[in-house]
């Protein structure tokens, strides 16, 4: 046994040896999008500015990175000196002081350059706990062919009766065209992200102003109807196994006619890999005619844990990933199509952005989402297309399966919301919301 | 000739292991137990107290549990299924004289060395998906819609995949045993004209019975914690068509951040595998004896 | 003359054979095959076969994106590791329970098995609490414990049975002959044993090296292996099917060569003792 220990040892101590070169060491967790991975491919540019700091990526899956996170923020493991996470668990995380603020990030930052929806939501007893990363709203992406074909024309802002009327019209099943791609994998951030936004539109809410969930209410009857129908009739199969990667998947592949989803989307359905890039129109969210579109509000930011020991580094780090200079930077290695979008006034104030095509549709989805007040009635929470507390991780996800199951068919939508009635009630109940 | 001497030296060498273990198990299960009677969830730490059986009452009341088990019981009873009687065909397969028989063993032992996120991402994405998968293919080659395994099936995937990373593990110990089975017998067997299938029922079955009994005892301490499978797959979903005890203990413990409810539910589901392990051992376990 | 073959009948065997053991290669070989495709080619209907245009791209890609090596090494280290650690623990533990059996010897082992069906994640929150307090997050060390208690009891029950295999008579002649303890077990059962403890290394190492909740929960960077190297291409944005393939190609690639390579070694002992 013994010469295996004395590798072993060696091989350890080469790793210790190769990591020893720079001062500090920062460790990032971050999600595997798009806009991440191209930021770990910027690293040399950071280094350039700041030698003595080197730069540890722990890039992800969503899911992975969500749990590995929570564990060990709120175990206070010190694993992480950058976290990247969403509008969801900003203000809950602040709330508990496990985030550092941000409000003496420098003057040349430009905190009053952020857009103010952003800004608001990543904010609690106004301090600034994470600088935003990437900002996204969500929108309709159509095929213009097809809907040339249907001989409809796709107006700036559809309401929901014109999108199942497209989605009628553009099916093709023949040829797997499906009319409409939405999310239907159970998950908060999956189908729940996308139904909740949905339902904001038809009036539904998930709690009134004293926490009774209202899935028992007509409002969320409607919203779960047309969306199943929608699917059922044009939608793909496998549907309620479809998140977003998988929409867009098909989206490239040319198999949906219609798509409502995140707008960072946006730069990928007109991008390389996709095979209709030069065939796809951007519209506003639906409304039902009640004052409320269907569109949400994201933003994946960049927090700082309060018992990191290189505090310093890791705000360097923050305010450059998140600054003009970057943006500036992918713009000028990779086009202005791909840079983060959806967090800074200036950006849109530019006019080289302003060429891109989806730039305005973003901006104004993102105007357009209000969390304090994202229905038609007053709801006691704060969030768009989630509730910002931290029992919606689980409630969220529940009731995202009970939806899916509708979804598959293996339950009517009268006993989803039934089910999900009872069971946000009592998770309501035992976390003491209710009395 | 046991002597003192060698039993006290037999204690001393079991030691280590028996101490670790105990240590493993008893340190984990203490804390859990612990935490099992406590409200502690990591998002409100503040909220922390005594709460008595309450984790237990609501963990087993909920609706999904009955599901669950029901689930887990289908799950580790169909793969057992699939790689039992799989495992004899092919092993009786890969006996007989051919060509390139170890190039075929080769090809078989393979799915075991796959990792589990692995295999769940290649099955999900590239064969079972809808409408990019490969299954999809072959059902539009024929003519026919294709299926959606994972949203109308999603246990009976779930088998499939777990099924197909042990196949070749039961294979392996039953072809194992199968050649030890001394040529003369089968011989003497096909002198007295038995036939085939008499052969196989009174020789060989019960000469593989105890490789057969191991199969299933260390399958089964495996599929009882399959999770990674059912994460990357269906999440449990859709509703709860695949969600196992395993699944319904990780939902509260990752995405509802509920230590307490989660240890409750942690101390159930080992209650329940040492239920399943007992009823294991009365069954087959005379099987054991060596 | 009973058991003589006609060619007939093994080429029908042959093909069967072969036709099975092809199927249950398949999705492995697609994914190989799917790794040199470009994105657009990897979701191509009707797909591809084998006349697409070859390329390496997605590897390069990968091997740009994370630090390979670094994965590898990580992997290896805890499935030596965790093996050697094990076996240390083992071989006395299965000596004397084979050697020397009490009244409780099958009650222990069984005890030993059962403390494998906790579910991970019901401990996931105390382990890792005492993994904070004791500073073992994200070390090689930490990760190797774990992972050794996970897969002692297998090794016990697989070292068990071989030893009981050997008579134990010729080690009593050991002792006779004045032979310590320790040159008992060393120079006497180890080396009849070799068989069963080349297997026993084999399979915990394949273990080891498939082991994915613990790896990746208790690792962030120093000690992360390829079960987290995966997470970080699983589901990203956009086409990923062909880049999924060459991060797990590169992951499995090592296990898989191993294991053809020594797949004679952990067959002949892979028997938990339901061999006579």
């Amino acid at each position: 046994m013994k010469p295996t220990f004395s590798a072993l040892l060696g091989a350890t101590g080469l790793c210790a040896l190769s990591t020893g070169a720079f001062a500090e060491t920062l460790t990032i967790a971050t999600v595997n999008n798009g806009d991440m991975i191209r930021m770990q491919g910027l690293t040399a540019d950071f280094n350039a500015k700041y030698p003595d700091i080197e730069l540890e990526w722990v890039t992800l899956e969503e899911n992975v990175l969500r749990q590995n996170v929570t564990t060990d923020i709120a175990t206070q493991g010190g694993q992480y000196d950058v976290l990247t996470i969403g509008t969801y668990e900003v203000p809950i995380w602040g709330k508990q002081g496990w985030l550092a603020s941000l409000n003496d990030l420098p003057a040349e930052w430009d905190i009053d350059d952020l857009l103010p929806a952003i800004r608001g939501g990543l904010t609690v007893d106004d301090n600034l706990y994470a600088a935003p990363f990437y900002g996204e709203s969500s929108m309709v992406m159509y095929r213009t062919d097809l809907m040339a074909a249907a001989g409809l024309e796709m107006p700036e802002a559809p309401t929901w009766g014109f999108i199942r009327q497209a989605a009628e019209a553009m099916t093709d099943k023949d040829n797997e065209i499906y009319g409409i791609c939405l999310r239907g994998k159970a998950g908060w951030g999956e189908n729940m992200a996308f139904l909740t936004a949905m339902s904001n539109s038809f009036g539904a809410r998930w709690f009134d102003m004293d926490w009774n969930p209202q899935f028992d209410g007509e409002a969320w009857a409607t919203t779960l109807d047309f969306y199943l129908d929608l699917m059922n009739n044009f939608g793909p199969p496998g549907a309620s196994n479809n998140g977003f990667n998988e929409n867009l998947t098909l989206f490239q592949q040319g198999k949906c006619g219609m798509w409502i989803d995140a707008t960072v989307a946006a730069s990928f359905v007109t991008g390389a890999d996709s095979t209709v890039a030069d065939k796809v129109g951007f519209a506003l969210a639906p409304d039902n005619g009640l004052g409320r579109r269907g569109n949400w509000l994201w933003a994946w930011s960049l927090a700082i844990p309060a018992s990191t020991d290189s505090m310093d580094a890791a705000k360097a780090f923050v305010a450059w990933a998140t600054s003009k200079e970057y943006t500036a930077l992918v713009a000028a290695n990779e086009g202005w199509a791909n840079v983060p979008p959806g967090t800074r006034t200036s950006l849109y104030a530019n006019p080289e952005y302003q060429a891109v095509p989806f730039a305005q549709m973003t901006l104004d989805s993102i105007n357009s989402a209000d969390p304090t007040n994202p229905t038609v009635d007053p709801v006691p929470y704060v969030g768009v297309q989630f509730v910002a507390i931290p029992e919606f991780q689980g409630i969220g996800t529940s009731v995202g399966q009970e939806f899916s199951a509708a979804l598959a068919g293996q339950k009517s939508a009268a006993d989803a919301l039934a089910a999900a009635q009872t069971l946000t009630v009592q998770a309501m109940t035992d976390a003491g919301y209710i009395q | 000739m046991s002597t003192q001497a060698s039993r006290s030296a037999a204690r001393v060498m079991l030691s280590p292991a028996v101490i670790s273990l105990l240590i493993w198990m008893i340190v984990p299960l203490v804390l859990t137990l612990w935490f099992s009677f406590q409200r502690y969830n990591l998002l409100y730490p503040d909220r922390a107290g005594f709460v008595g059986f309450y984790n237990y009452t609501t963990f087993v009341a909920s609706p999904d549990f009955i599901q669950a088990i029901i689930n887990t019981l289908l799950l580790v009873a169909g793969v057992l299924l699939i790689t039992v009687i799989g495992g004899i065909l092919l092993a009786l397969l890969i006996d007989q004289p051919i060509w390139g028989q170890g190039y075929v063993r080769i090809l078989v032992i393979a799915p075991f060395f796959i990792m589990p996120p692995v295999a769940a991402l290649v099955w999900k994405n590239m064969f079972m998906n809808p409408t990019n998968g490969l299954f999809a293919e072959a059902f539009k080659a024929l003519g026919l819609t294709p299926f959606d395994f994972l949203g109308d099936a999603p246990l009976i995937s779930i088998i499939i995949i777990v099924a197909w990373q042990w196949l070749p593990f039961a294979t392996l110990i039953l072809l194992t045993a199968l050649q030890s089975l001394s040529s003369e017998e089968i011989e003497a067997a096909e002198m007295d004209g038995a036939p085939a299938h008499k052969r196989f029922w009174f020789i060989i079955l019960p000469h593989l019975s105890r490789a057969i009994t191991v199969v299933i005892l260390i399958q089964t301490i495996f599929l009882l914690g399959v999770l990674v499978e059912i994460l990357v797959t269906t999440n449990g979903g859709p509703g709860t068509a695949s969600t196992t005890l395993t699944f319904l203990v990780y939902k509260q413990s990752i995405l509802n951040s509920d230590v307490g409810k989660a240890a409750a539910g942690g101390v159930v589901a080992v209650i329940l595998a040492n239920i399943v392990a007992v009823f294991l051992m009365r069954a087959i376990g005379k099987n054991l004896d060596a | 003359m009973a058991r003589a073959v006609t060619t007939r009948r093994k080429t029908l065997t042959t093909l069967a054979a072969w036709g099975i053991a092809l199927l249950i290669f398949f999705p492995i070989l697609w994914m190989i095959l799917t790794s040199f495709k470009t994105e657009q080619d990897a979701v191509l209907s009707p797909p591809v076969w084998f006349w697409f245009d070859w390329t390496t791209e997605n590897y390069v890609t990968v091997m740009d994106r994370a630090n390979y090596f670094r994965f590898f090494m990580n992997s290896v280290i805890i499935a030596i590791g965790s093996t050697a650690l094990g076996l240390l623990i083992a071989i006395p533990a299965a000596w004397s329970m084979a050697f020397v059996p009490g009244a409780k010897t099958k009650d222990l082992l069984m005890w030993m098995l059962s403390t494998k069906m906790m579910p991970g994640v019901a401990v996931l929150v105390p382990i890792y609490l005492i993994f904070i307090k004791l500073k073992l997050l994200d070390t090689h060390f930490g990760l190797i414990i774990v992972i050794m208690l996970i897969n002692l009891p297998i090794i016990i029950w697989m070292l068990y049975t071989y030893f009981k295999e050997i008579p134990g008579e010729i080690l009593e002649a050991a002792r006779m002959d004045g032979a310590t303890l320790r040159s008992e077990i060393l120079y006497v059962l180890l080396p009849m044993a070799i068989p069963g403890i080349a297997s026993t290394v084999l399979l915990n190492i394949i273990l080891a090296w498939n082991e994915a909740f613990w790896t990746i929960t208790l690792t962030t960077v120093d000690a992360a292996p390829l079960t987290k190297f995966i997470s970080s291409f699983s589901s990203p944005q956009g086409l990923f099917y062909a880049k999924l393939s060459a991060a797990s190609t590169m992951a499995i690639a090592p296990i898989l060569i191993m294991g053809w390579f020594s797949q004679k070694q952990l067959v002949r002992g892979l028997t938990f003792g339901a061999v006579k």
